[in-house]
């Protein structure tokens, strides 16, 4: 068939780019903070050295409590002291402003070894005493590596659970360039938006990112050869492999909890079914076996089971499969449209795309118990990804005329938008823990 | 709907020769053998109809291959008309093809089948409505809608290829009703 040739003559207007820091980062707007949130007071951290600090450590930590939605932090203005050392603390003054937590700590630069050294305490206000504390240093550019470390041992220490500001969410932006051709490009960035640099830059569709559970790797869609196609790319050094490009679709790659084997959608049998592809051996398993659409897999934590769309029901909805004895459970039964499920990390519920009252919002439903909660409440919400404490979950939606990222928690009580200057942003992934 | 009028001028065309036929009994036209237009239209749609030529009458045989003849020529001009329709709409996650969209596909099949050499890609899309990766399937069981129609209308499968960009190329890029209707679709590309 000519198909194939054309598949692979199509010449591709398609750049690598090696990691580098680009100007067009996403912004934070927090919409929607929760009540009960922890009054927290985060003190100004002191410089011991000389040298200016060229990231101020308070801020990025303050944004991170922040925008978790579990901590409300104070406003420097309104502190009655600033300390830097325990014996500077006065309780008094802490509770005197309704405070549950105070953290404070100093930063000192050593030319010798060209390293910051950051010291920190956490003290529980009401107890009066240290909660954690801990010296941690790195160079110039590890200081908002040093940030979110401490965010996450204050959030783990006040909550119990582990934080996830250290993690990374990649995105794609669409915009039109210069010469009025498309442009899509496969971006990383922190989790607060920050740092981010392009891995891909294409004229054709790039979506369904996902992050190898190392958090090493994204496989996506790429449709840079004109026809879809799944491809790995390792962060780190920007090499990339065709892993599947059959004819017909190639799509919503699914890493298993092993990094072994992809989840993918291929139609090369005839119509949209789920396949297992081992990457080392290139092996297929077939998975689901209807003349109906089964598509957008999410693997259990286990590994044993998937969670999929399909529209065998006559409108799409969520199922789930064990991969052993591959016989389809329906999961969503209210609405006509569930799709595009994603377990949570500790396997008990699934997020998904719900559409009611001719809004797609996204949706949670708690496996065992049945109850189901709307979470978000624009009218075109879609590809959810959770961050890997469970805690938050990402998601695309429309402001304007424009897509956005936002972030909403899982009892959808706090939410913060990513917008970012120019073009659409889509198809959000939360990377896994990276350490 | 420029396509539209153009058909609806055709069909005025072969009903008028049809009648100027029967009517002089007469009708001598060197274009249906020179393969040039059956009968020049003009701007407001009115017909001119030529003399009858000095050859006298035809029998009753070439007057029925002649018309025969220029049936089949209008039927051709009209399939060419019918086939500047490339682009069939769908409604909401549905992959049926439409009533509207029959005429026209069976002429890009009886073209396609007559002309085995010729392929075609077929490209379905869909709304930005939903799940991306749904929506691919759902653009690829549109394209594979029309492909199914051409393939038993005589088109052989080789000629025929599918590809869904699901919601990736909008052809109306705003959020409306109207903007999604237009994105439901699937396009026929010649190669």
């Amino acid at each position: 068939m000519q198909n194939r040739s054309v598949y692979i003559t199509v010449l591709l207007s398609i750049i690598l780019i090696a990691p580098r820091i680009s100007i067009a980062e996403l912004m934070i707007e927090i919409t929607q903070g929760a009540d009960s949130a922890i009054p927290i007071a985060i003190v100004p951290f002191s410089n011991k050295s000389a040298k200016p600090i060229p990231e101020d450590i308070r801020k990025i930590i303050a944004e991170d409590l922040q925008r978790s939605g579990e901590f409300d932090p104070l406003a420097t203005n309104r502190m009655l002291s600033l300390p830097a050392s325990a014996k500077e603390v006065y309780y008094r003054d802490w509770r005197l402003l309704k405070q549950n937590y105070l953290l404070i700590g100093s930063i000192e630069y050593s030319d010798y070894s060209k390293a910051y050294k950051i010291q920190y305490q956490l003290f529980d206000v009401n107890q009066q005493k240290r909660v954690v504390g801990e010296v941690v240093s790195g160079d110039d550019k590890s200081l908002r590596d040093l940030a979110h470390h401490i965010s996450d041992a204050i959030y783990e220490a006040v909550t119990g659970i582990r934080g996830a500001f250290s993690t990374r969410i990649s995105y794609i932006t669409h915009q039109s360039s210069v010469n009025g051709k498309p442009e899509y490009r496969l971006q990383v960035a922190d989790a607060d938006g920050r740092r981010s640099f392009t891995l891909l830059k294409t004229s054709e569709p790039i979506l369904s990112t996902a992050w190898s559970p190392d958090g090493k790797k994204l496989a996506y869609v790429s449709f840079e050869s004109g026809r879809p196609a799944v491809y790995t790319h390792i962060i780190a050094t920007g090499k990339r492999q065709l892993v599947s490009a059959h004819k017909g679709l190639n799509g919503a790659p699914a890493w298993s909890p092993d990094g072994k084997s992809l989840a993918l959608t291929l139609s090369k049998d005839g119509n949209a079914e789920i396949y297992r592809l081992e990457l080392a051996t290139k092996k297929l398993t077939r998975y689901t076996r209807h003349y109906s659409i089964d598509t957008e897999a999410s693997w259990s934590p286990d590994g044993n089971q998937l969670v999929f769309t399909s529209d065998r029901s006559g409108s799409p909805q969520v199922y789930r499969m064990n991969i052993y004895d591959q016989s389809p459970e329906r999961l969503t039964f209210k609405g006509r449209y569930n799709a595009r499920p994603r377990f949570s990390d500790d396997g008990k519920s699934i997020f998904y795309v719900h559409q009611s009252q001719g809004a797609f919002n996204i949706a949670t439903l708690n496996i065992d118990t049945g109850s189901e909660l709307i979470l978000t409440d624009t009218s075109l919400d879609e590809s959810p990804s959770l961050a890997p404490n469970d805690r938050m979950l990402i998601y695309a939606t429309q402001r304007g005329r424009k897509g956005v990222l936002a972030v909403v928690s899982v009892d959808g009580r706090s939410k913060y938008l990513l917008p970012a200057e120019f073009g659409d942003v889509r198809e959000p992934a939360w990377s896994p823990f990276l350490k | 709907m420029k396509a539209i009028s153009t058909k609806h001028a055709l069909a005025l065309v072969l009903s008028a020769s049809v009648l100027a036929g029967c009517a002089s009994n007469s009708t001598t036209d060197d274009a249906a053998t020179s393969g040039a237009d059956v009968t020049p239209v003009d701007q407001s749609g009115g017909v001119e109809v030529s003399a009858p030529g000095e050859g006298g009458s035809l029998t009753t045989e070439e007057m029925a291959a002649q018309q025969a003849e220029m049936e089949r020529q209008a039927k051709e001009k009209e399939e060419a008309v019918l086939r500047e329709i490339r682009t069939f709409y769908f409604d909401f996650d549905k992959s049926a093809v439409r009533p509207e969209s029959r005429a026209a596909l069976m002429a890009h099949a009886a073209f396609l089948s007559a002309n085995p050499n010729v392929n075609v890609v077929l490209e379905g899309h869909s709304d930005e409505r939903g799940t991306k990766e749904y929506n691919l399937a759902l653009g690829e069981r549109r394209a594979q809608s029309v492909e199914r129609f051409l393939v038993v209308n005589g088109v052989a499968r080789t000629q025929v290829e599918v590809v869904s960009y699901g919601e990736e190329k909008p052809a109306a890029t705003g959020h409306s009703e109207s903007d999604w209707a237009k994105n439901r679709r699937v396009y026929i590309e010649y190669k």
